[in-house]
């Protein structure tokens, strides 16, 4: 359990003010100056002793990141863009930072242009935000009128301006390099890597994109000391993280919790339990849509953490933990996703474009009992020919689930072809 | 959020652009007060970056949606193509290119919101305001869509309607807040 002296997001769930002398009283911007003062090498640093992975759902280490962008910043400027394009079902951890605490990112956002050498920033809000985004307008007015942004940031001799940007609906606009397409003013289609954004990013400049989560914890992290936040969690899977409970849970919301916490524990401590009880459970997913779903026996043990959920072929995802109690039609709710992925694939790449569609539609016959055993093979073929077959993840994450319904519950399906097979026949 | 698959958005979306040589779309002095703000956001070569917001307040000012004759003044003030403009336009979801009633119900129709009951609010929506998905009433107050994740699934289900969402509802709670808006 995380204590509460550890908890990073004091006010997650907005039961304090979130203007700047509210954030202030918990401890924001508290000697940021001093922070800068020590100098990039030293932000990087911490930041690697931290081993803070990112919190978008690939989980790349942070301060690693960081250290690819080009040392000095000669003729060509570099670039901080915040990812707060959060469009996966299920997660919904950024909105309530950008609410609540939106001085933990615009702080966080100083610190890392320090640590990257930028003097531009931008946050590519998701356009549906527009309430998020008024707030977020206001906070950082604060910062400028405080002097904490602009000019000599916050007394430290480095200028950092932050623009906001808002998306218009598209989910493959929270991938980074559609992002910078996007933010660039195209159509937002993933671009070929490498080059990598750190070398060529917006505007073919040198770019760190970043997760609204990865970026608040930042200033805490800073002041407390990498040491401290790596002695939360387990090795390799530092600090803690915000998990989002919802589904068939008593007691759906946000919640700051330590890595690597039992999922039981979550569920039941955090979540009010599963709606029933705990033996009603039928399967969790545990990161976001685009992980594979864990039956009941996976979910009684395993822990929260990036390397205990890869060790069950799942993954921990952006944490949105989508609960499923008895009551749900596995391969009806698996197929909204597949028919979430075939709308939002941007259509660039032939496997995913067409993939997708064919995985919603396979999966619909399927969940109506109709086609034949045969076909789950069939499906699960065409979920190999998309994954890794596309420029970015969009076709793995189309597929992973999938996967995942086969590989837990293939017994259910053929039960459903037999059961409407024998139907029809009378 | 997309509603469509990507090549039925491309061919079907845009209305009727042959329509926009009718009347040439000009920025009202307040929008067009806000521009150079917008526009200084980027820097000086890379102008272009601007259209998503430019396109946004058009449409805002035109009541929802994006007519072909804004299209062209945006492309326009910011030196790209015409047909880039509409690659753009057609790309993203959030820009209508269809008149749109006065209340845009979003209904979200992902797993989240649909474990919780999406399909019914969806339901009551359909039968409460007489229209399918992607129609708007014959009154022109009431446009109904299902989109994708809101991303609020912690208190779902969840709705959208213009800028707001409307969260934790339940069908009584929709048909109230429909009947409550019918009446504005």
């Amino acid at each position: 359990m995380l204590k509460d002296s550890d908890r990073i997001f004091t006010n997650l769930h907005g039961t304090q003010g979130w203007t700047l002398k509210d954030a202030q009283k918990r401890g924001d911007w508290d000697k940021t100056k001093t922070l800068i003062a020590k100098g990039p090498e030293w932000i990087i640093q911490e930041v690697m002793t931290s081993e803070l992975r990112g919190r978008s759902g690939a989980g790349f280490l942070t301060g690693k990141k960081w250290s690819f962008m080009p040392k000095e910043s000669k003729d060509i400027p570099h670039y901080l863009v915040v990812n707060a394009d959060e469009s996966e079902p299920g997660t919904c951890k950024d909105r309530d930072i950008l609410r609540y605490e939106p001085h933990k990112l615009i702080e966080g956002a100083l610190l890392a242009a320090v640590a990257i050498r930028a003097h531009i920033g931008y946050v590519y809000i998701r356009g549906e935000f527009h309430h998020e985004t008024e707030r977020l307008k206001i906070a950082i007015q604060e910062a400028y009128d405080a002097g904490l942004l602009g000019k000599n940031a916050a007394g430290s001799g480095w200028d950092f301006d932050l623009h906001i940007h808002r998306g218009a609906g598209a989910y493959i606009c929270g991938e980074e390099t559609a992002l910078l397409e996007s933010l660039e003013g195209r159509k937002g289609m993933p671009r070929l890597k490498p080059p990598f954004p750190t070398v060529v990013g917006l505007y073919g400049c040198p770019t760190t994109v970043h997760n609204v989560e990865t970026l608040a914890v930042i200033p805490t992290l800073l002041r407390r000391r990498g040491a401290w936040f790596a002695s939360l969690g387990t090795p390799g899977n530092t600090g803690t993280k915000i998990f989002c409970l919802s589904g068939h849970v008593n007691k759906p919301g946000n919640v700051e919790e330590i890595m690597g916490i039992p999922l039981k524990d979550l569920i039941e401590r955090h979540g009010g339990g599963v709606r029933g009880g705990w033996n009603n459970l039928l399967a969790v997913i545990p990161g976001g849509s685009s992980v594979s779903l864990l039956p009941k026996d996976i979910c009684e043990t395993v822990a929260m953490d990036f390397s205990s959920l890869a060790s069950v072929k799942s993954a921990l995802g952006t944490g949105g933990v989508i609960v499923m109690d008895k009551s749900t039609d596995l391969i009806r709710t698996i197929a909204r996703f597949s028919k979430f992925y075939m709308l939002e694939s941007c259509g660039q790449c032939t496997p995913c474009r067409e993939g997708t569609g064919w995985m919603w539609r396979m999966l619909t016959r399927l969940a109506d009992g109709k086609g034949k055993p045969e076909d789950i093979n069939l499906l699960e073929d065409v979920t190999h020919a998309v994954e890794g077959y596309s420029i970015c993840g969009l076709g793995d994450a189309a597929a992973w689930p999938v996967q995942g319904l086969i590989r837990h519950f293939r017994l259910e399906i053929e039960q459903r072809i037999r059961e409407n097979h024998a139907e029809t026949q009378h | 959020m997309a509603k469509y698959g990507i090549w039925f958005r491309m061919k079907c979306k845009v209305a009727n652009p042959s329509s926009s040589s009718c009347e040439p779309f000009v920025f009202s002095s307040e929008n067009e007060a806000k521009i150079p703000e917008i526009l200084s956001r980027y820097p000086p070569s890379r102008q272009v970056s601007a259209v998503l917001p430019l396109f946004e307040l058009a449409q805002r000012q035109c009541g929802g949606w994006l007519p072909p004759s804004a299209i062209e003044t945006v492309t326009a003030m910011l030196g790209m193509s015409l047909v880039r403009g509409y690659e753009v336009a057609t790309f993203y979801t959030l820009f209508n290119l269809k008149p749109i009633g006065k209340y845009h119900i979003q209904v979200c129709g992902t797993p989240p919101c649909m474990l919780r009951g999406s399909e019914e609010l969806l339901t009551t929506c359909k039968r409460s305001l007489g229209i399918d998905c992607g129609e708007t009433t014959k009154d022109g107050q009431f446009t109904l869509n299902e989109v994708e994740c809101l991303s609020a699934c912690v208190n779902a289900p969840v709705i959208q309607i213009n800028e707001t969402y409307y969260e934790n509802l339940t069908e009584e709670s929709l048909q109230d807040l429909l009947e409550e808006l019918a009446a504005c």
